[in-house]
């Protein structure tokens, strides 16, 4: 590694924490409702917003009805999504004429896109028309991060009101999220993204005779607007096939600065906007130090195990998969950041990456989505892991487990357990299946301890609403689109729904003040505390199939064995 | 229930009118106004002919040309892909030892020589524009010789090459690296 590798790294951590607090606090007003630096702008449009579609803004809703409307509005955007792809060859903005897609690919998409998962079982330039990936994919975009800022906002009312019932309004805080904070910084982005090259047009693909008088079609389209969005809300699915790889897509260095610090820029500022709202600002940097621990250590490994010497092709960078203006370094910085974040865009074919990089990126996707996460999923799944380190806390000295005032009792402790079992039930149960059965050993591209690496990479994806892959794996089948499909639903609603389940029990209690005896979640015991208990669960439940999967493949690859 | 799966129907409706239409709509304008060139591709015109994107890479077999990196989808970017092989995979092991060997022979090298990682790897989009400035250097040669390129025209060769290195964005971000069209375009103007 050269002094611009570290000079890069160290540079994308520096602004990471200089954002948090400006963007954190920002937020913290707009979800408050209170006047912001935008109202001036958007205030009188946000109300004209709630007046056509008949919200009543000061409206408080109980748990029961804040997931009734938040279930119904993802329902609603899948059956326009899917229904667009079903159709859209009759629909207009098809340059290319491009076909109806089938039915079991739509679903795949349309469940991805609703869950922010965004995985890619499609190639967008020989699949989606401009108008699916408009109206369908960029809306969903949007949604979708809003519907997990919705969850969060949800989460510190319980934990703030004393003795209440209601845990807010759904529509304005998906209506504040896109209209204040995600809308807005896409819209920055855009513009920086065009400056660096990425492509925004509405023309057709372009024919030409190249240098050498060979023919090229070009992909074009309005990609800019939708991968600032992709980025920023943790979303993920690219315009094109290979993602941020493609260079109309993520031409520059600079550019590929500007999209790996908008993955993890909301998930990062909202552990300071939750700080902010329950009134405790160094908590939340408290667990923002968690997440920032949990991300280094995994990169570090990733970028020790890219740099080694390969017996297999005798060399000591690995560049397969890899772009040259990236480069090592910027590309294993990407895979952390995106599969810490439950981003899923790639910058480099994660296929391809040594094994022990491909764990690593595949380890963050198993342990939750909570290294930063998903925008506002990471928090919500980082709350779930919380609760349960109070209460493991609360078993060792013996007393009823407190978090901030709120006493967590079995039904909060269930909720939580099931949160987490769902997603690794997925993936175990899943990859368990699909390697003993020919319609899920029919896609793999690799064989060996690679092949099932693939199997296990997809269902993690899929569980952890993260949307990268390891792209050899053929996913486009009837089998694996439904099944990923459903993966992803149990991954997402799996945990939505025990959140909001424990928003409305946990409202409904009184804060008891700090006592001599109250476990401090504000120390270095309790980072400790919490890292052990996310990497204790990821571990045991997941290190034997990483064993006969990126551990052997590593010692094989070591003595250049090949398959 | 019902009166919130009518507001459901309609918020979907405005903020997909929002998002997915204005927003994209007023970006493509607002890009098209202020990076016309960018926006729409990078295209690079010659005799009023679209050869090329100045960030899409092209396909140069000929040893007249230099030649950019393996591409798993031969730089037809419909769609955009990469080998996804992995670092145990025998395809890749074999491909990556022919294409050392190939290297070779066609710049005329010693056996002994370290061969650059992005000449041997295929990319990751399949279209990457770039090469390392070493990889250049390593094949100036190869360009010259079947150019027949006397003193004067290698030294403008080297000139050239010099000329196009791309340094790291503000001294930090990326690689160091050559655009192969970019070189290969005016490597028939010497």
């Amino acid at each position: 590694m050269k002094v611009s590798d570290f000079l890069q790294i160290g540079l994308y951590i520096f602004l990471l924490i200089i954002f948090t607090p400006f963007l954190g606090s920002y937020m913290a007003k707009v979800f408050k409702g209170e006047k912001n630096l935008l109202t001036p702008l958007f205030g009188k449009f946000e109300k004209l917003i709630y007046r056509i579609s008949g919200v009543n803004y000061e409206e408080e809703m109980r748990w029961k009805t804040y997931l009734f409307s938040l279930l119904v509005f993802n329902f609603l955007g899948f059956t326009i999504v899917l229904l667009l792809q079903l159709f859209q060859s009759y629909l207009p903005l098809n340059p290319q004429n491009l076909p109806n897609v089938p039915f079991h690919l739509s679903f795949n998409t349309a469940i991805s896109f609703m869950t922010n998962t965004n995985w890619q079982s499609y190639a967008g330039e020989t699949t989606l028309s401009y108008l699916v990936q408009m109206l369908g994919l960029t809306v969903q975009n949007f949604v979708s991060a809003a519907t997990g800022i919705a969850v969060i906002l949800a989460l510190i009312r319980a934990f703030t009101r004393r003795n209440g019932n209601s845990i807010g309004n759904f529509w304005t805080d998906i209506v504040r999220s896109i209209l204040y904070v995600l809308l807005p910084l896409s819209i920055i982005m855009t513009l920086l993204l065009v400056s660096q090259g990425v492509v925004q047009t509405f023309s057709s693909y372009l024919n030409i005779t190249t240098l050498n008088g060979t023919q090229q079609t070009i992909p074009l389209g309005p990609a800019a607007s939708q991968i600032a969005i992709k980025q920023l809300g943790t979303n993920g699915g690219g315009f094109f096939n290979v993602n941020s790889a493609f260079p109309f897509e993520n031409p520059t260095p600079v550019s590929n600065f500007i999209e790996m610090l908008a993955i993890l820029l909301i998930p990062a500022a909202l552990t300071y906007t939750y700080g902010k709202m329950i009134g405790d600002n160094k908590h939340g940097w408290i667990i923002f130090s968690a997440m920032l621990i949990l991300f280094i250590t995994g990169l570090t490994a990733s970028l020790t195990s890219e740099y080694q010497y390969n017996p297999v092709t005798g060399t000591n960078i690995n560049m397969e998969g890899k772009e040259v203006r990236f480069g090592v370094t910027n590309s294993v910085l990407w895979s952390a950041a995106t599969t810490a974040a439950s981003n899923g865009s790639v910058n480099s074919m994660h296929d391809s990456m040594t094994p022990l990089s491909g764990m690593v990126a595949i380890f963050n996707i198993m342990l939750g989505e909570v290294i930063f996460g998903g925008v506002g999923a990471g928090l919500y799944g980082m709350l779930i892991f919380i609760i349960i380190t109070v209460f493991i806390a609360g078993l060792m000295v013996g007393r009823t487990p407190e978090y901030l005032g709120k006493k967590i009792e079995a039904l909060d402790i269930k909720m939580a357990i099931t949160a987490v079992l769902l997603p690794s039930a997925v993936i175990l149960v899943y990859s368990a299946i699909a390697v003993v059965i020919p319609q899920g050993l029919s896609s793999l591209n690799n064989t060996g301890p690679h092949g099932l690496t693939e199997i296990l990479y997809a269902f993690s994806s899929a569980a952890g609403n993260n949307g990268s892959a390891f792209a050899g794996l053929n996913s486009n089948t009837p089998y694996y689109d439904i099944n990923l499909g459903i993966g992803m639903l149990v991954g997402r609603f799996g945990v939505i729904i025990p959140a909001l389940v424990i928003a409305g029990n946990i409202v409904k209690k009184n804060i008891a003040p700090v006592s001599a005896g109250t476990f401090s979640t504000n120390s270095g015991i309790f980072v400790v505390l919490l890292i052990g208990v996310i990497i204790i669960i990821g571990g045991l439940t997941f290190f034997p199939v990483l064993t006969l999967g990126p551990v052997v493949e590593q010692l094989l690859m070591k003595s250049a064995t090949v398959f | 229930m019902k009166k919130n799966l009518l507001i459901s129907l309609k918020l979907l409706l405005y903020l997909t009118v929002i998002t997915g239409i204005i927003y994209p709509v007023t970006m493509t304008l607002i890009s098209g106004l202020i990076f016309p060139y960018q926006s729409k591709g990078s295209m690079i015109v010659s005799n009023e002919k679209i050869i090329g994107s100045e960030i899409i890479g092209q396909d140069f077999a000929d040893n007249r040309y230099f030649t950019p990196r393996p591409s798993a989808i031969s730089y037809n970017p419909l769609p955009t892909g990469a080998s996804n092989q992995g670092p145990t995979n025998i395809i890749l092991k074999d491909s990556v030892e022919k294409r050392k060997k190939k290297y070779i022979k066609v710049n005329g090298l010693s056996e002994d020589t370290h061969i650059p990682v992005d000449a041997v790897f295929a990319s990751a989009s399949g279209v990457d524009p770039h090469i390392s400035v070493e990889n250049v250097m390593l094949q100036s040669n190869k360009v010259a010789n079947t150019r027949n390129f006397d003193e004067n025209k290698r030294i403008k060769l080297r000139e050239l090459i010099n000329r196009l290195i791309e340094k790291p964005q503000f001294g930090i971000f990326g690689e160091q690296r050559i655009n192969v069209l970019l070189l290969n375009i005016e490597l028939d103007k010497i």
